[in-house]
């Protein structure tokens, strides 16, 4: 067997996973991805004598993770992956920026993030290598890192024929702030402090897949109480951002009233959030271990009055603004991604669901409260700035059902919160989650004495970036800021 | 068109008529008190602590590393530190950030905001802010955005974020400041034109907060240049923001 199978949550021990040549490593990616599966993981660690490589690949269909590694201690170079499996173009630079390991033949070798421990440190951010098209009515149009909005920062560059564009460039790196080596070298008991800053607008997210990683190392099961508290906070969560991303996509195309109905009714949803736990973006709700908060009656009330209020609201605004003319024909067959490049890119989440992709972790390797209370996928197929405003809305839908159906089933189990113990040595624990913008997935290798070595987070916006700048070619170069928003993605995720 | 009146007629009126007056429901956690007679010098609350936010001997909790998660309050088994629900946390000094057991609402409120007659004279009535993200979360980010929403509206008080520095009176920063992203603040901040304020917005950017260890940090910014108002949180409450600037105007 050249790969372990394994689980969403399940520890697997090192010494089950092969060790495979390189080449062999990437025969078989090339073999499963042509069967369906998916990269999730692809990340060397580098702490022992012997660094490793792991590869993991979602297998959708069948609920599982194949896993399998590659010792890399003598490895210079090897055939790139990414000419036959597109969507391993990013997951290979990576190891390319870390390691100085070349995939040869890879189509655009350049650094993803300027990471501080970088392998070549000559590469620096005011040097990347930008593509250049030359030619009469060529032109580039640069942006950022700081733009006009209030954002997190990144580089974009046009290269337009006139008003069209032909191709962005977006170059990333300016948020990196070390964060997977803070999780190793972090000094207190718990570092989910870190995993809710990962992505600060991904807080329940990023936090219940560490707490579900350490949980998992730990061998511990957490109440279902927590559970549900749990994905009621996830789904807040979801349906607050995909308001406030209606609201800003509403404003990109000048249909203010929608910016102001939403942003309005986000402010009640994220507020609910904070009735929970004290802060608007769910942070100290989720811990190792169970959640620190409890949902109270009156509470469980509050929630529910709210909800229904962001439901009647939502639905009045969004069925007038999806009724507008103007609304319309700013929205349909902007941005388009279709099945095809969706899928070959990898997109995950809203992005690809809006794509005919139907993808989504809470079905297909559901954790938590999902494994009892399946969530139903939504997918439409059209790909364009409509599709990813328009699942948002049906999702905003689905998670206000969610919820109501969580509070009148709250399990009464206990305790809120439970020691963890111990974290078993030398195993990997894969843990994902769907958060709102897609597949958050965290590996943890722990060492001989238990303790986490190596820390990998893959945020959904590691993927979807080279979606968005798919996704404006051949698109008026005025209507990128309604394409950015329908994507909405995280830099600080992406830079770590 | 009679869908907008609808819409229109089922909002009403969303802005909080006085922000001061406001009150953020419980359990949020702004403003600490120390009860120093209650402390047992267990060090419980600083082992926990993931900013390094307390110290004992005396007892002090700094506002520019707390991130507000609260576990202190939870770890302390005599109850010598609570957070009230007050979000006016904004400080012109950075000393004034740091609560010791002497410190109630009354003698931080008194302290913690110096007006200045230049600053009021030239921006109390009209402030443009170009706000930086320095490797903010896109928590703080979110709130600042949330502070020219319908609900807390800073603009009516003449207070707005522009799209450029060189439109801007002075740069709001979010963010421990990656190197990565040193060069493009400087450039933001030679880009602004004088007279000129920095404001800092939550705990990375006052102090690095949780990743004041970090090595991928280049913070040499704010050694160079002067710094006029700190707003602790993480994130930053669009109330702390609006009400923080606002006093810092004389509004």
């Amino acid at each position: 067997m050249n790969w372990a199978v394994t689980k969403n949550n399940r520890v697997l021990p090192l010494k089950n996973i092969p060790v495979l040549d390189m080449v062999q490593l990437r025969d078989g990616i090339i073999g499963k991805c042509s069967r369906g599966m998916r990269p999730i993981l692809f990340f060397a660690d580098r702490r022992e004598k012997s660094p490793m490589l792991y590869a993991a690949l979602a297998d959708d269909d069948n609920s599982r993770i194949l896993v399998s590694s590659a010792d890399i201690s003598t490895i210079k170079k090897y055939n790139a992956i990414t000419p036959a499996v597109p969507s391993f173009h990013l997951f290979e630079r990576e190891l390319h920026e870390e390691t100085g390991i070349v995939p040869e033949g890879h189509p655009w070798l350049k650094q993803v993030r300027y990471s501080w421990n970088r392998f070549n440190r000559a590469e620096t951010m005011e040097n990347y290598p930008f593509y250049t098209m030359e030619g009469e009515e060529m032109h580039e149009v640069a942006v950022g890192p700081i733009h006009a909005g209030v954002i997190e920062p990144g580089h974009f560059r046009f290269m337009c024929q006139g008003e069209d564009v032909y191709h962005l460039e977006i170059q990333l790196g300016y948020q990196h702030r070390g964060m997977e080596d803070l999780f190793v070298k972090w000094k207190k008991k718990s570092a989910i402090h870190l995993a809710e800053s990962i992505a600060g607008d991904t807080v329940i997210g990023h936090a219940s897949a560490y707490a579900a990683a350490v949980e998992t190392l730990c061998g511990t099961e957490i109440s279902r109480r927590a559970q549900s508290i749990r994905a009621i906070a996830l789904e807040l969560e979801r349906l607050a951002i995909h308001i406030g991303d209606m609201g800003a996509i509403a404003n990109d195309v000048a249909y203010l009233i929608g910016n102001a109905v939403f942003g309005a009714t986000r402010t009640i949803a994220i507020n609910t959030l904070l009735a929970i736990c004290g802060s608007r973006f769910g942070r100290s709700l989720v811990r190792e271990g169970g959640v620190l908060y409890d949902i109270s009656a009156p509470l469980a009330r509050e929630i529910k009055t709210n909800l229904k209020k962001i439901h009647d609201d939502v639905t009045l605004m969004g069925e007038t603004m999806f009724n507008s003319a103007g609304v319309l024909s700013r929205l349909d067959h902007t941005g388009t991604v279709d099945t095809d490049t969706a899928k070959s890119i990898g997109l995950v989440g809203p992005a690809a669901r809006a794509s005919g992709v139907p993808l989504d972790v809470r079905t297909d390797h559901p954790f938590g409260i999902y494994r009892y209370f399946p969530v139903h996928k939504l997918v439409l197929y059209s790909g364009d700035v409509f599709a990813r405003t328009y699942v948002r809305y049906m999702e905003v839908k689905q998670s206000i059902d969610f919820i109501f159906e969580q509070i009148d089933n709250l399990p009464a189990d206990k305790p809120l919160i439970m020691e963890t113990g111990r974290q078993q040595p030398a195993c990997l624990s894969i843990s994902m989650t769907e958060g709102w913008r897609g597949e958050i997935v965290h590996a943890a290798v722990t060492g001989r004495s238990g303790k986490i070595e190596r820390y990998k987070v893959k945020d959904p916006s590691f993927n979807n970036w080279y979606g968005l700048a798919l996704a404006v070619r051949d698109n008026g170069i005025s209507d990128f800021p309604l394409c950015n928003k329908s994507f909405n993605l995280s830099y600080s995720g992406h830079d770590l | 068109m009679f869908e907008i009146f609808k819409v229109i007629k089922n909002q009403g009126s969303q802005a909080i008529p006085d922000l001061r007056k406001a009150e953020v429901h419980f359990p949020f956690r702004g403003l600490p008190s120390i009860k120093e007679r209650n402390c047992g010098k267990c060090s419980a609350c600083a082992d926990i602590c993931p900013s390094g936010a307390i110290t004992l001997n005396p007892c002090t909790l700094d506002m520019g590393k707390c991130i507000f998660c609260g576990d202190c309050e939870r770890a302390c088994a005599e109850n010598a530190i609570e957070f009230s629900n007050f979000h006016g946390l904004a400080a012109t000094d950075r000393e004034g950030l740091i609560i010791d057991g002497r410190t109630d609402k009354i003698i931080f409120l008194d302290r913690a905001i110096k007006v200045r007659n230049d600053i009021q004279g030239i921006f109390g009535r009209s402030l443009k802010l170009r706000q930086v993200s320095a490797g903010g979360c896109n928590g703080c980010e979110w709130e600042l955005n949330a502070c020219g929403n319908v609900n807390f509206d800073m603009g009516r008080y003449g207070i707005d974020i522009v799209a450029s520095p060189r439109h801007a009176d002075g740069l709001l920063i979010s963010g421990p400041i990656p190197s990565n992203m040193a060069r493009a603040l400087d450039d933001a901040w030679h880009s602004t034109p004088e007279p000129k304020i920095v404001i800092l917005a939550g705990a990375c950017a006052i102090s690095g907060g949780i990743f004041q260890d970090s090595v991928a940090l280049d913070r040499g910014f704010l050694e160079k240049y002067p710094v006029d108002l700190y707003i602790p949180g993480c994130p930053v409450h669009p109330l702390a923001v609006v009400c923080g600037i606002m006093d810092f105007l004389g509004i």
